[in-house]
């Protein structure tokens, strides 16, 4: 398991650079997905599988898209159409793409080898809910209060005003919100139906 | 330097993502659960913190019309 922890460590490195030094938000964000990626891959090297699902589910997933959504709802490019054709040369989707086929080769090598872990063994999901709900009781409940906290903050500055684009604003951050955490779906989905 | 807020809060992420990457190793070197719960946290934190941080970033940008840090120094001494 060496060679596939250093190659997917060494593509976090490198994508996390490439990440840090370009100019377009578009580009840097997919850099940061593929670096994020590369993370949860060696966190499944090292023997923690169920974090390394959440990281690819959570991070790479929903706070990517988040990230995604207010880019796009700013709308920074100015001269639109020469901001498309820039990124739709060629050139600029290789670099994550060969990052990424990188990292996937190395997860079906891992499929394949069925055996994951640089020391004996892995500490599966039952371990870690063991310890989350035992003597961690409560962080688990600080979190919850941190994410109904960070719930009502987010809720109380998208609804400051009730124009068009604003409202638009509103539901954008709405959507992305109840992708953050599960303790929050519940949350979403009542304030949806009540606003439905 | 980067002046860009969007870019800050995404630094932001990396830099929680490598306190994590800390955690999970050290667990791992020593075979406890531990580590992992306290990814487990970390999670939920960068998971409100970026909610709470773009809703600020999204009102900053329909207020000055711009992402540069520079620009919202209206409360500096």
């Amino acid at each position: 398991m060496q060679p596939t922890f250093y190659i997917a460590g060494g593509v976090a490195v490198l994508s996390t650079v490439l990440m840090l030094t370009r100019l377009n938000l578009v580009h840097a964000l997919l850099y940061l997905i593929v670096s994020l990626l590369a993370v949860s891959v060696v966190f499944f090297v090292l023997g923690a599988p169920f974090v390394a699902a959440l990281e690819a589910i959570v991070y790479a997933g929903a706070i990517m898209v988040l990230f995604l959504f207010v880019v796009m709802m700013l709308n920074i490019g100015r001269s639109a159409a020469v901001t498309e054709r820039q990124w739709l040369t060629p050139g600029i989707w290789t670099g994550p793409v060969v990052l990424a086929a990188i990292l996937i080769l190395e997860v079906f090598d891992l499929a394949r080898g069925a055996s994951a872990g640089l020391g004996t063994g892995a500490t599966g999901p039952k371990e870690v809910g063991i310890a989350l709900f035992g003597p961690y009781m409560i962080g688990v409940e600080l979190a919850s209060m941190l994410l109904l906290a960070g719930l009502v903050g987010a809720y109380h500055l998208g609804l400051r005003k009730t124009e068009k684009p604003e409202m638009q604003r509103d539901t954008g951050i709405d959507e992305g919100r109840a992708d953050t955490g599960r303790d929050l779906v519940l949350a979403g989905t009542d304030r949806s139906a009540r606003a439905t | 330097m980067r002046r860009n807020l969007i870019f800050v809060l995404m630094s932001l992420e990396v830099m929680l993502n490598a306190a994590g990457l800390a955690f999970v190793v050290a667990g791992s070197r020593w075979h406890q659960a531990d580590g992992q719960v306290m990814f487990v946290f970390i999670l939920a934190m960068a998971a409100a913190e970026v909610a709470v941080g773009l809703a600020l970033v999204l009102h900053i940008y329909h207020r000055f019309k711009s992402l540069d840090v520079d620009a919202i120094s209206e409360m500096r001494g």
